[in-house]
């Protein structure tokens, strides 16, 4: 009580120009741009600490300070730098190609991020916690590799038949979650990882069986044949970089997704019954319906990820194609505030981290070292609490006071 | 059993019409059995072998006709199928004690029908121990689940103190030489990793399912960066714990059967067998208990008495958080004998769907848990005994069984009413 008091009394006693700089400070941009910078230093540490070099160096401190200072630094720069030099730009390299190549690397592996997490989001924005892309990019990727190994098609035709059956099979998996939910009330949550499993063993076993998806002269594992060139996603911007057409579907998925939320009435339910269920259902939203098209829209955004990366293999596929994006989704869902260009930013946030690791590993740093700092930015950012107790910034008064008065209203209708 | 102990909506009389859906869930199952297994099944032989080599007591080998077991057992599970039908239309909800006799009633059959005519049989003691040091990660995460989600604060983040559990349990085991340390250490470690959900969600009413998830994040980075950058440089210095010994109790150990599978074994299973009666115990019989249920039940009411819903909270989410750091000690110290890169592999979340399949009840939740356990041997001894079988659907079995409890066909599943949601005091 007293708390809130003090929060009106300090909101009310405030000049406007302070309680502008106080919503700056507070604010998202800022906020998000410490999360970032702690958990690259924090990273750093954990880069320092675990260095041999640098362990060595400390324990005659007294010997040599300055080298021992040195070596962090050259731990830092070596660890960071190659982050830098393997996702965005190469400055060592001998021509342009060679240069520029890590920044289309980082678009490539973004493009599917960025969908999954477009799935994700979308779900959030519904009140709904989805934890199931990775099985919607299994079932995603069952139909990608069926449609690209079993059917023949014409160039163009048959990669745009594949893709619309990776994103239906996908769908399918998310109006079973739709149903689950809407039907029995079951907890998506529980629901959505236990298909992550089913589809996960199901997509192997589809793998493994001769007749289903197995490669020709296929043995014990299992994997499926090389797609159809036909059905592959080809390079976009010249065959000397990997980076191909998954990148224009992630665009286009964006700009539908932002159309989707922001400009059409479909969006505008999905929010409202975010927002506050009960008070749609009121206004006459059937509630259960818009989560069984929220689920499925969400996962024909996961089946679009599954075609990009299975579309785009160099081998035959298999189940670890998937590579984890279900689960960074979720990481990227959460850092990108659940909006489109949020979304975006995280993706390539991630993106970058997942080209940079290759060459962290040449200089020598584990690249593990990024998955630590990836969780740590998306807890910083979630939890405001932390990172405002580390800055010792200001808390947003109002924004307090509205959330306790909108959870009491919110209890009082039940 | 007093009206205290029983389950929300569990045997509640307010639900007078209990669903069909769970007889006829078991009539399908037993339908299968009995045409697939049964009329349909193999020709050969099953044999049952009851005893392990090294045991003194040797029980003779049971050998009978795959098809005629399986006509019988069959025969058998439709019958239960109609019992439960004549409780429904008794207007009374099918007990959990026959679903779990039904359960093993079909793994006998699947048993025999996958090792018709294999030479080694169905090696019983091999099958059930294994299912038991399997399946302790998932109890103890099972019970983390319930500590903390009845008091209301939903735990994703098990699978991250299991992992958390695994590498402490190794590295400081490793490092001190002695295992019992390492098993503290790790019930610290563990807590600590509760410590912070529990505070996020209870005090700053930050989302508890996004920490939870985060805090998974959080922990597999952590862990993998620490074994590529650390562990992996010296791992016979650092991740080389070996395992407890097994203690065998006198006599009990020489029994046929549950001497082997029972009371031959490490630590943590008797942990097990002593923490999952205590918290049952401490639930549902002791004023503690009936204070937590009651704060995961409706937070207002138990302020109003005067309960301190916050302190409640905070300190089964920790104590929860040890439970979940000796089941991942279990995982290492307690079976493999060293730390491997993600090694609880989405146990922790298996464990939350044992939670629901068992009810949020300490003694149905190990049974489900054990259920999980039994088709991790199954599917390893499957491509043993009868090699082509398709493993996947084995490994599907479990969370299809969850799937199918969650939505309602096996009795409703009611979980403690303010699971999840934060309270704000005044």
């Amino acid at each position: 009580m007293n708390v809130k008091n003090k929060d009106i009394k300090s909101l009310s006693e405030e000049s406007k120009t302070e309680s502008v700089l106080r919503e700056i400070m507070a604010g998202d941009p800022v906020r998000i741009a410490l999360s970032i910078l702690l958990g690259f230093f924090i990273g750093a540490i954990f880069m320092v600490v675990f260095n041999d070099q640098v362990v060595k160096s400390w324990s005659n401190f007294g010997a040599d300070p300055s080298y021992a200072l040195s070596t962090v630094w050259w731990t830092i720069q070596d660890g960071y730098g190659a982050l830098f030099s393997g996702s965005i730009f190469n400055f060592n390299a001998d021509n342009f190609v060679d240069a520029v190549r890590p920044l289309t690397e980082t678009l490539r592996f973004a493009a599917p991020l960025i969908m999954a997490g477009l799935g994700v989001a979308l779900t959030f924005r519904v009140g709904l916690f989805n934890i199931g892309a990775t099985g919607q990019i299994m079932m995603g990727l069952a139909g990608a590799t069926f449609a690209s190994t079993r059917l023949h098609m014409p160039q163009i035709i048959h990669m745009f038949v594949a893709v619309v059956i990776a994103v239906l099979c996908a769908m399918v998996w998310g109006i079973i979650v739709g149903i689950l939910k809407a039907r029995t009330g079951a907890n998506e949550v529980i629901v959505t990882i236990m298909l992550n499993y089913v589809a996960t063993a199901l997509f192997t076993y589809l793998l493994r069986e001769p007749n289903l998806l197995l490669e020709a002269n296929g043995g014990g594992t299992p994997k499926s044949d090389h797609p159809d060139g036909t059905a592959m996603m080809g390079a976009l911007i010249g065959t000397e970089y990997k980076l191909n057409y998954g990148l224009i579907f992630a665009g286009l998925a964006v700009l539908f997704y932002w159309w989707l939320m922001e400009r059409s009435t479909f969006g505008f339910r999905f929010r409202m019954v975010g927002h506050n269920s009960s008070a749609a259902r009121a206004a006459g939203i059937k509630v259960e319906n818009t989560f069984i098209w929220a689920l499925a829209i969400s996962a024909g955004f996961a089946g679009l990820a599954a075609a990009a990366q299975g579309l785009s293999v160099d081998g035959g596929l298999t189940a670890s194609i998937e590579a984890g994006i279900g689960f960074d989704a979720i990481t990227v869902a959460l850092l990108g505030g659940s909006r489109a260009g949020g979304v975006v930013m995280a993706g390539l946030l991630f993106g970058a981290f997942k080209a940079g690791s290759s060459s962290m590993q040449v200089a020598g740093v584990s690249p593990e070292v990024l998955g630590v700092v990836k969780a740590l930015i998306v807890l910083f950012i979630a939890a405001p609490p932390i990172i405002r107790a580390l800055y010792r910034l200001p808390k947003p008064g109002s924004k307090v006071l509205e959330a306790a008065k909108s959870a009491k209203v919110a209890k009082v209708i039940k | 059993m007093s009206k205290i102990e029983v389950t929300p909506g569990m045997f509640s009389k307010a639900e007078a019409k209990p669903s069909l859906k769970a007889p006829i869930a078991m009539l399908t199952g037993a339908l299968v059995v009995l045409v697939f297994f049964g009329f349909l099944g193999k020709t050969g032989d099953i044999a049952f072998v009851w005893s392990d080599k090294r045991e003194a007591i040797q029980l003779p080998v049971f050998t009978v006709n795959s098809m005629l077991f399986c006509t019988v057992v069959g025969g058998l599970l439709i019958a239960i199928g109609a019992f439960s039908l004549w409780l429904n239309s008794r207007n009374k909800a099918t007990p959990f004690w026959l679903i779990a006799i039904f359960g093993l009633g079909t793994m006998m059959a699947l048993l025999g029908w996958l090792a018709t005519d294999a030479l080694q049989g169905v090696q019983m003691v091999f099958i059930l121990s294994n299912t038991l040091v399997l399946a302790i990660p998932l109890i103890m995460g099972g019970m983390a689940g319930i500590m903390s989600e009845r008091v209301g604060v939903v735990n994703i983040a098990i699978e991250g103190q299991l992992l958390t559990g695994a590498f402490v349990s190794s590295v400081v085991g490793t490092i001190t030489g002695n295992l019992y340390v390492g098993m503290v250490s790790a019930m610290i470690a563990a807590a600590l990793v509760s410590t912070v959900l529990a505070s996020l969600a209870i005090k700053y009413l930050v989302d508890q399912i996004i920490i939870g998830v985060l805090l998974n994040v959080l922990v597999i980075g952590v862990t993998n960066f620490l074994h590529s950058a650390w562990l992996n440089n010296d791992s016979a210095h650092l991740n080389f714990p070996g395992t407890f010994d097994k203690i065998a109790i006198p006599l009990l150990s020489e029994r046929p059967i549950v001497g082997q599978v029972l009371f031959n074994n490490r630590i943590t299973v008797y942990l097990m067998f002593l923490i999952v009666p205590v918290l049952w115990y401490v639930l549902f019989r002791t004023k503690l208990g009936l204070r937590a249920r009651a704060v995961g039940e409706n937070p207002l009411a138990a302020d109003t008495v005067g309960i301190n819903v916050a302190k409640t909270r905070f300190w089964w989410v920790t104590l929860g958080g040890m439970v979940a750091g000796l089941g991942g000690a279990a995982l290492t110290i307690g079976n493999v004998g060293s730390f491997g890169r993600e090694m609880s592999g989405g146990q922790g979340f298996i464990a939350l769907a044992v939670v629901i399949l068992g009810r949020w009840q300490p003694i149905y939740v190990t049974l489900s848990a054990l259920l999980f356990g039994f088709t991790i041997i199954l599917r390893v001894w499957a491509n043993q005994v009868s090699p082509g079988i398709p493993v996947d659907f084995i490994t599907m079995v479990p969370y299809l069984v969850t799937l199918v409890a969650v939505a309602g066909f096996a009795g409703k599943v009611k979980p403690p009413a303010a699971s999840g949601q934060p309270y704000i005091k005044g």
